[in-house]
């Protein structure tokens, strides 16, 4: 495999917290070394002066829809948005078609992933039955086919009695369980966040409270179970305060936000844009302000995507009708950017929270440069300017609330074990 | 009129309002005719696009075009062509494609009339959507208190019921406020949206504190399917807390008047002799919303023949 230098960028590493100019050599799908001027002769060089170079961003939620839904994405498409998004690996949700709650689904999308894919595909198994929140999944046999995770996402697993045996039964595979947790009850018909914005809409309101009582139950589960707890796209002020606590005692919980839930609120609902319907709903300004504060002092964990792809006459159809998601590969970058231009984060923090912490969670190879880690690295303009246009990304879909938006910082190279597999000037190279 | 569409009285300039209810005068007097019709809007096409069963506010949009001279066609997609998931917007374009001179649109889900004035290049009428607003069910209602009391500044309203899914509600609470009375709901509380203050009304559980000097009471209609205890325990209890009688409407001013968008449930929201007598208004209200139809077709679909020369 031939040697590639990566030169004069600013190189983040959280895992060894460094940060300074420096050039990253990689050979053999390895970082070998990082410094300043390396001297390397008969090495193809990518310049990054201007630029971050970081480990490749991990998403821990995504949905690639393949097997069983290829109009909305694949695991090829899927796989391509994400390296121009800068994500190196991502983990995808099992609510395909069939559900991936057997080894054999596994199997076929990691088998696809490997010849189709230029990102690392880490598929989530169901923790029950065709998602349906009765029947355990077989974690053991999932896990030696390459499952990282359980997860019922799209759905929460209602049953107690079940998520409390979901999260024992996980001990066996030391693998986390990705809770989903909105009360289905008091979601009722709820479309979108409940408050003053869905008042106005005369549009179902979706109550924070359906978030929280569910975070809050399975934050106590995981403490009673003593299992790894790991909640998706936190979105409320309560649920994050609750996993705050949780992890103050000891429990062992981890927790993700979407980008969406970081920079957007309800208000983007008016108009009734089905592009902002997503579950869980887009949240009050006070939620939103949580989710970052959160996101700050390390009660979330790490920035996933959620990225959803939905075709775009799904979308044409009325704000109830219409399937919650949106694409996220591809803007997640810029758009959390925004926290670090508002001080909010460090460079180095922000990184931290796409690629050295979801690598931990899952616990898989990345998010570090490390000298003789995986060759996952990601390059970052932070101050490049551009229009997001979905119809020239690298998604099938285009449900994006982002499209036609002035977007600040954006990924000019991703390479994957050693090897460049997205560049922006050309696009993906695979 | 500043908008092409009237999708809301959100949108609306009070003075708006205003124009369409002195517009909707002129239109009461060609209801008495003989002849009951001009050539306003003659050679125009109106499409009643009604994505939701609706008996009496299509007629109403129906006869009012028809009043005008306009060729009225009713569209009900629910009932024809338009499967679940089908695309809205796809609709629209169809529509758009035979040029149509305006479009009235009703729809169960809040949202929908925005979305096809989006892509439509008639003007759009909001009959109704969702639980977000039906505006000229509010301006009948303005026209109809304003011929009742000769006025609506300072005038003290109260809505009664499902404030909840109700678009009527809306559509009333921002109609009257503009008009500078003040607006007060009142409901059981899982009925009351939640922040319902933020739209500038003040909220009651206690139906006495509610009507407590109040001119205009109006009782809204609870939808069939909710009367079954998930918001409420019951038809009864809900009669007997809510329900207006001439007992509890001795809480209102002596001359207020009781309105309802219709159809009643009776027994639910009003009694019977309430429905049926003085001081209801329920039968003004209907014949009101024809003229007031007439004046805003005339308004918003008259325009195109004033751009076109």
């Amino acid at each position: 495999m031939s040697r590639i230098l990566v030169r004069g960028g600013r190189v983040l590493d959280p895992s060894t917290d460094r940060d300074e100019l420096a050039d990253v050599l990689l050979e053999s799908g390895r970082v070998v070394s990082v410094g300043p001027d390396l001297r390397v002769d008969d090495v193809e060089v990518i310049e990054a002066a201007g630029c971050w170079v970081v480990p490749g961003f991990i998403d821990l939620h995504s949905h690639l829809r393949e097997p069983g839904q290829e109009y909305k994405e694949d695991i090829a498409t899927g796989g391509r948005a994400a390296v121009a998004g800068g994500f190196t690996a991502v983990a995808c949700m099992a609510n395909t078609q069939p559900v991936n709650d057997d080894p054999a689904t596994t199997d076929f999308i990691i088998d696809r992933a490997r010849q189709d894919s230029p990102a690392r595909v880490y598929p989530v198994a169901a923790a029950t039955k065709g998602l349906e929140g009765r029947v355990m999944t077989e974690m053991a046999a999932l896990v030696d086919a390459g499952a990282v995770a359980f997860s019922d996402d799209g759905k929460t697993i209602m049953d107690s009695g079940v998520m409390r045996h979901v999260l024992e039964y996980s001990r066996l595979v030391d693998a986390p369980v990705i809770t989903h947790a909105e009360d289905r009850t008091l979601v009722a018909d709820g479309v979108m966040n409940e408050g003053a914005v869905s008042t106005r809409l005369g549009l179902p309101g979706n109550p924070g409270i359906a978030e929280d009582v569910l975070v809050a139950r399975d934050l106590m589960l995981a403490e009673f179970t003593e299992a790894h707890l790991h909640v998706a796209h936190v979105s409320t002020r309560g649920a994050v305060e609750l996993i705050r606590r949780a992890r103050d005692r000891g429990v062992h919980v981890t927790a993700e936000v979407a980008p969406h839930h970081l920079t957007l609120t309800d208000e983007s609902v008016t108009g009734y844009d089905t592009h902002a319907k997503v579950a869980p709903p887009l949240r009050s300004e006070a939620d939103r302000d949580a989710c970052r504060a959160g996101l700050v002092d390390g009660t979330l964990d790490a920035i996933a995507t959620d990225h959803a792809p939905h075709a775009q006459h799904e979308k044409e159809v009325d704000f109830v009708e219409a399937p919650p998601g949106m694409i996220g590969f591809e803007t997640a970058a810029a758009v959390t950017l925004e926290l670090v231009r508002s001080g909010d984060l460090t460079p180095l923090e922000w990184i931290r929270r796409l690629s050295t912490n979801p690598a931990r969670i899952l616990g898989r190879p990345g998010g570090s440069l490390g000298e003789g880690k995986t060759a996952d690295v990601t390059i970052v303009d932070p101050e490049r300017a551009w229009v997001y246009d979905p119809a020239k990304g690298c998604s099938k879909s285009r449900n994006s609330p982002w499209a036609g938006k002035s977007l600040t910082g954006r990924v000019v190279a991703t390479l994957v074990e050693g090897r460049r597999v997205y560049d922006v000037e050309r696009g993906p190279l695979t | 009129m500043s908008q092409p569409n009237l999708l809301g009285i959100e949108d609306l300039e009070p003075a708006e309002i205003l124009r369409i209810l002195d517009a909707a005068e002129h239109m009461v007097e060609i209801g008495h005719r003989a002849v009951k019709k001009v050539p306003t809007l003659r050679g125009r096409t109106i499409v009643n696009l009604f994505f939701e069963p609706s008996t009496r506010t299509r007629a109403s949009f129906e006869i009012a075009g028809k009043r005008l001279s306009a060729d009225v066609i009713n569209f009900s997609p629910s009932s024809s062509s338009l499967k679940k998931s089908e695309s809205i917007l796809d609709t629209a374009r169809t529509l758009d494609a035979m040029d149509p001179d305006a479009v009235v649109v009703r729809h169960g889900v809040a949202g929908v009339p925005k979305r096809v004035a989006d892509v439509l290049s008639a003007p759009v009428i909001n009959a109704g959507d969702g639980a977000h607003e039906h505006p000229t069910q509010a301006l009948l209602d303005c026209f109809t208190v304003r011929q009742q009391k000769g006025r609506i500044d300072g005038l003290t309203v109260t809505i009664v019921g499902d404030i909840l899914h109700s678009r009527v509600a809306r559509s009333n609470i921002y109609a009257f406020l503009k008009l500078g009375a003040e607006v007060r709901v009142a409901a059981p509380p899982p009925m009351l949206p939640p922040h319902v203050e933020q739209m500038g009304v003040k909220a009651f559980t206690s139906l006495r504190e509610a009507l407590d000097g109040a001119d205009v009471v109006m009782a809204l209609r609870i939808q069939n399917e909710r009367l079954a205890g998930a918001y409420f325990p019951s038809a009864r209890e809900y009669s007997a807390t809510f329900g207006l009688d001439r007992a509890k409407m001795r809480y209102a001013k002596d001359d207020a008047i009781v309105m309802h968008p219709g159809p009643v449930n009776r027994g639910v929201e009003l009694s019977h002799d309430l429905a049926d007598h003085r001081p209801s208004v329920i039968l003004d209200q209907v014949r009101n919303g024809v003229a007031l139809r007439m004046a805003v077709l005339y308004l918003y679909a008259g325009r195109r023949t004033a751009d076109e020369g």
